[in-house]
């Protein structure tokens, strides 16, 4: 399974790559889509499929809206021309990566296995959440009742997006 | 669009729709819930606009109506977690109904209430946030 995502995971990096350098709009919006639907398969290998069903709707509709803005513009990125002092943002970018991964790799060694839990918290509520809230599905039970708000503040976050996007675009309000 | 692309619309939209209440009622006994169904309600309606273009049952009209569902489903979850208050608990999300067999449709007290709102503020935010931009375009050619 480890190798089946270390693939993936490199074809997600592949295509955010792509999607960076793409000359043409579409096939960047098109090349994010890889990265989505690659972290759908990863969230369903590592058996978590209501993450993975969130994943995959909302990648969607974002493909969609991003898909239908692309084609209303020039679909063009602008030219843009190489930085002359790029060379110290390449040095400084190598630097950072080697110190990360450095310290990426200590931290690592100090974890559990991959796959096992590190927090004493989810064997409670893996043992007693049924008895507790009464739902079959113990991601909806954590959600709803143990973590409610979390809840409330992601739904909130959501109202707050609608709200702000409709006094931005605003045309008629503002003439 | 093309007559394929609108009859197939024609046929599919309704089930999308389905399949999203479905996601939501079932949310406390398979997987998927509020946010996911919510969110497979809207693309029955982004499907229907994209498809009959954006004067279909003129649904670019509606945006205040989504925006009053939105305002309306997120004020009930608020209501519903401060609910516990009355009944004498100290705490936010009391889950004071009662709890049922875990495994059948009506079970697991308040869950299912807090999925149908969750899932009716999400599914119209995401129309919402669709319907602005389509209301910008138009307006913007205008």
């Amino acid at each position: 399974m480890e190798v089946a995502i270390s693939i993936i995971t490199g074809l997600m990096i592949i295509g955010a790559l792509y999607a960076i350098h793409a000359k043409d709009l579409l096939s960047a919006v098109i090349a994010c889509g890889i990265v989505g639907y690659g972290l759908v398969i990863c969230f369903l290998l590592l058996k978590a499929p209501d993450l993975a069903i969130v994943q995959i709707v909302v990648e969607t509709i974002t493909l969609i809206i991003m898909v239908a803005v692309v084609l209303d513009s020039s679909r063009e990125e602008r030219y843009l021309k190489p930085d002359p002092q790029g060379y110290m943002s390449i040095v400084t970018a190598v630097l950072l990566i080697v110190v990360l991964f450095y310290f990426f790799r200590l931290a690592a060694a100090s974890l559990d296995v991959f796959g096992n839990s590190t927090l004493r918290m989810a064997d409670a509520y893996l043992e007693r959440a049924t008895d507790r809230t009464g739902s079959a599905n113990l991601v909806t039970g954590v959600v709803f009742d143990f973590r409610g708000y979390d809840t409330l503040g992601e739904a909130t976050v959501l109202v707050t997006a609608v709200l702000g996007i409709l006094t931005i675009l605003r045309i008629k309000g503002k003439k | 669009m093309t007559v394929i692309v609108k009859k197939t619309t024609q046929l599919i939209a309704g089930m999308v729709f389905l399949y999203g209440i479905y996601v939501i009622i079932h949310g406390h006994l398979t997987p998927g819930g509020g946010f996911a169904g919510g969110v497979v309600m809207a693309g029955s309606f982004i499907l229907l606009i994209l498809a009959f273009g954006s004067d279909f049952m003129h649904l670019t009209k509606e945006e205040s109506g989504s925006t009053l569902y939105e305002n309306l489903a997120i004020l009930v979850v608020v209501f519903l977690s401060v609910s516990g208050l009355l009944y004498g608990a100290r705490i936010f999300f009391l889950n004071w109904l009662p709890k049922g067999t875990a495994g059948e449709l009506v079970s697991a007290g308040m869950l299912p209430l807090y999925n149908i709102f969750v899932g009716i503020e999400v599914a119209s935010s995401i129309l919402t946030i669709f319907l602005a931009l389509v209301i910008f375009k138009e307006e913007t050619l205008e």
